[in-house]
Formats: C-alpha cells, sequence, structure tokens
C-alpha cells in the first residue's frame, strides 16, 4: 500500500475518533460545573441535608440556577453548612428561602430556591437565613404518631 | 505427605515468581521501548503505519462490535428498566455502563485479540527469520525501529478505537430504544445528558482505555520480542499476547474503577 493511502486512512481514522470523542462530550454527556463560570457563592445552614450531594444542581422553580460546590459539618451550630454556586445572572433577594427537596418519589436531592421581597439581593459570601432541611421520614412517621396520640383522647371525649 | 506439601508449595512459589518475572520483564521492555522512542516521532511515518495496521485494521470489529453491544444493551436495559416504569432511562443506562465499563474493557480485549495478536506474531517471526539480528548488523537497533512504532501505534490507536465503540454503542441503544421500541426520543438523550458527566466519565473512560492501549501494547512487542525463534514459539507467544493482555485489562481495570468511581 502506497504512502497516501496510508496517511488518508489514517487521517480518515483519526478524525472518526475525534468526532466520536465529541459526540460522547457534547451529545451523550454534558459538561458540569464548567458551564457556571461567572458565578457567585452563597451559603446556607440546615439542620438536614437528607442525601444531598456536592455537585447537586441549585434549582428555583425547576430551572437549574447553581450547584452545591461544598457540604461540610458546622462544629459552632452542630448542622450542616451548604455552599453554593449560584449562576451571576440571576440575583436572589436576601430573604430568599432555600430548602432541601427530592425531585420524585425516588429522584436525587437538590436545593430549591425561593426568592423573598427584600429589594437587597444576595453577594459574593453572604449566608441565606431562612432554610428549610430535608424531611426525613422516620421522623414525619414519629409526628405523626405523637399528633395522633394527642388527639384520641380528645376525640374520645366527644 | 510433607513431601507432597512442600511440592505443592514449591509449585506455588514458581508460579508466584513466574508472574512477577513476567511482569517484571513487560516493564523493563516497556521502559526500554521508551528510551528508544524518539525515532517513532521523528519518523512519523512509521509510527502512521503501524496505527494503519491496528488501528484502521481493527476498525470494522469495533465499529460492529460496539453497535450489537449498544443494541443488547438497549435492549436487556429495557427490559429490566420497564418493569419499573422508568423505561426512558434506558439512555442513561446505556451510556453510562458504555462509558464506564463496557466501550474501553471491550474495545481493549478486541483491540488484544485483533491487533496484539497481529503485532506479537509479526515481531516474532521477524526473530524468527532473523530480520532483527540483521538490522542489528547495520547498525539499526531493533527496537527504535521495529518496536517502538508498534507500541506508538497501538498506544496511539486505543482511546480513539474506545471512543468509536463507545459512540456506536450509544447509537446502537438508541436505534433499539427510540427506533424500534419507541422510547421518546427527547427523554432518551436528555436523561443521558443529565446523568453523563464528561470529566468525570468521560474522560475517565478515555484515560482508562489509554491505559489499556499502553498495556496491549507492551504486552504484544514484549511477547513477539521475547517469543521463541521457532514455529511453536511464535504461536505460543501470540496466544500468551492475548492471554495476559485480557487479564492485565481486567486487572487495570478494577483498579482503575476502584480509583474513579470509589464515591
Amino acid at each position: 500500500m502506497n504512502r497516501a493511502t496510508l496517511n488518508l486512512w489514517v487521517g480518515i481514522f483519526v478524525v472518526a475518533g475525534f468526532v466520536a470523542i465529541l459526540f460522547l462530550t457534547f451529545k451523550v454527556g454534558s459538561i458540569s460545573g464548567a458551564n457556571l463560570g461567572d458565578s457567585y457563592k452563597v451559603t446556607a445552614h440546615f439542620d438536614n441535608i437528607g442525601g444531598l450531594k456536592v455537585k447537586a444542581p441549585v434549582k428555583s422553580s425547576g430551572v437549574l440556577v447553581g450547584r452545591v460546590s461544598a457540604i461540610r459539618f458546622d462544629t459552632k451550630k452542630y448542622d450542616a453548612l451548604v455552599t453554593m454556586q449560584l449562576d451571576r445572572r440571576i440575583p436572589f433577594s436576601t430573604d430568599t428561602t432555600a430548602s432541601v427537596l427530592t425531585s420524585g418519589i425516588l429522584g436525587e436531592q437538590y436545593v430549591g430556591l425561593d426568592t423573598g421581597g427584600e429589594s437587597d439581593n444576595l453577594k459574593e459570601g453572604s449566608e441565606i437565613t431562612h432554610t428549610q432541611g430535608a424531611l426525613v421520614l422516620e421522623k414525619l412517621i414519629g409526628q405523626f404518631f405523637i399528633s395522633k396520640s394527642q388527639e384520641a383522647p380528645d376525640a374520645g371525649r366527644k | 505427605m510433607l513431601e507432597g506439601l512442600l511440592g505443592s508449595l514449591r509449585q506455588v512459589g514458581a508460579m508466584t515468581l513466574e508472574i512477577a518475572e513476567g511482569i517484571g520483564a513487560v516493564l523493563v521492555f516497556l521502559v526500554l521501548t521508551l528510551r528508544h522512542s524518539a525515532t517513532s516521532f521523528r519518523r512519523f511515518s512509521l509510527t502512521i503505519r503501524e496505527m494503519f495496521y491496528s488501528g484502521v485494521m481493527s476498525l470494522i470489529i469495533i465499529l460492529v462490535s460496539g453497535l450489537f453491544v449498544g443494541m443488547v444493551l438497549g435492549l436487556q436495559g429495557y427490559e429490566t428498566l420497564q418493569t419499573y416504569g422508568s423505561a426512558e432511562s434506558v439512555g442513561t443506562l446505556v451510556a453510562l455502563s458504555l462509558t464506564r465499563e463496557l466501550g474501553p474493557v471491550v474495545s481493549a480485549l478486541l483491540f488484544a485479540s485483533r491487533a496484539g495478536s497481529a503485532i506479537t506474531a509479526e515481531i516474532g517471526l521477524m526473530k524468527a527469520t532473523e530480520q532483527l539480528s540483521a538490522m542489528e548488523m547495520m547498525a539499526i537497533n531493533p527496537i527504535a525501529r521495529v518496536i517502538g512504532p508498534r507500541f506508538w501505534g497501538g498506544f496511539l490507536a486505543m482511546p480513539l478505537l474506545s471512543a468509536m465503540f463507545t459512540a456506536m454503542g450509544v447509537l446502537g441503544g438508541y436505534v433499539i430504544a427510540v427506533i424500534v421500541i419507541g422510547v421518546d426520543s427527547g427523554a432518551f438523550w436528555s436523561q443521558m445528558q443529565g446523568a453523563v458527566d464528561v470529566m468525570h466519565d468521560v474522560v475517565n473512560s478515555m484515560i482508562k482505555s489509554a491505559v489499556f492501549g499502553l498495556a496491549v501494547s507492551a504486552i504484544a512487542t514484549y511477547q513477539g520480542y521475547a517469543a521463541a525463534p521457532t514455529a511453536e514459539g511464535v504461536s505460543g507467544a501470540t496466544t500468551r499476547t492475548v492471554v495476559s493482555s485480557s487479564l492485565a485489562i481486567l486487572a487495570l481495570d478494577l483498579v482503575l474503577t476502584a480509583i474513579m468511581f470509589k464515591g
């Protein structure tokens, strides 16, 4: 086989390989984290984060507005300190509420943001004070039974 | 009794030493190849020629196998996921299993049996017909002239083959799930894109296939170079290339998976 044909085939091979890599990068996968280059950082304390993981999405009205960048245990307040990177183009008021929610019944957990009425917006490094942690099924059932048992005597008297 | 026990212990010891010796010999040979690989890049046409034989010639088997593996994954995944009412996740299942495991591993196994064995047989035959000695007589280093280009050709071809295998597999899964079974096309791609992370999955897949390419090329060239210069020697070396490459791929895969996907 002569040199030119050989080079042509190897050229086709290499181009096809890179096309496959591009296909995997842009059609099969998605670049997470990198698309949030322009972002600001906010923190929030949660009493319970459930199964929230680093890189979990931060959504507002179901739209992706940022990602969880770090989770650690705060030894001063003894609760979870979650750091989030939010898209700089999307401002949130200082009285925004952050809650740990679940998408679907068995879906992944994410942080939901509901903006408030304040005119000031969250800045780099500010803290979201209104938070609601994840719902723990065992605690919910426990509370349900407690409230039932407190109701029961009243219900009997009536 | 005691003598028999000692005998079997001796056998275990001998086998262990043999395996360790084999790995050591391949590593020493790899270092030797790397030290003499300037020729492979200065005369890149040599490497291109080897990329043709190990890469382009493996294309058909890689693409067809990738398509079939993806189709089977699509069918099997659909069967199982359908019972949980999440048939749309079949795209996620196909893409994740292909990028993380099947793409690099199966294409490396195919590469070892298609290209690795050919490399070993070629070098072994060159040795048996004293072409390597003839080169040495002409003051040409056979490691630089023969081994280096084959090693680099295989090493450079492997990640590209693995990417093509994975891409074909995803397309195969798409054909089965969306076109044949009728899963929604939008959900198929969007769930896949939501689950496959480029840094975590695609880049790691490329790293894996590069490591496998290194291992297969090193083993194939070593086995060819170390083959006894007889017909049996070459055939035995070819078999050993396929067996030890496959074992090396699976063992390295376990180690790499443990490092990459532990969380």
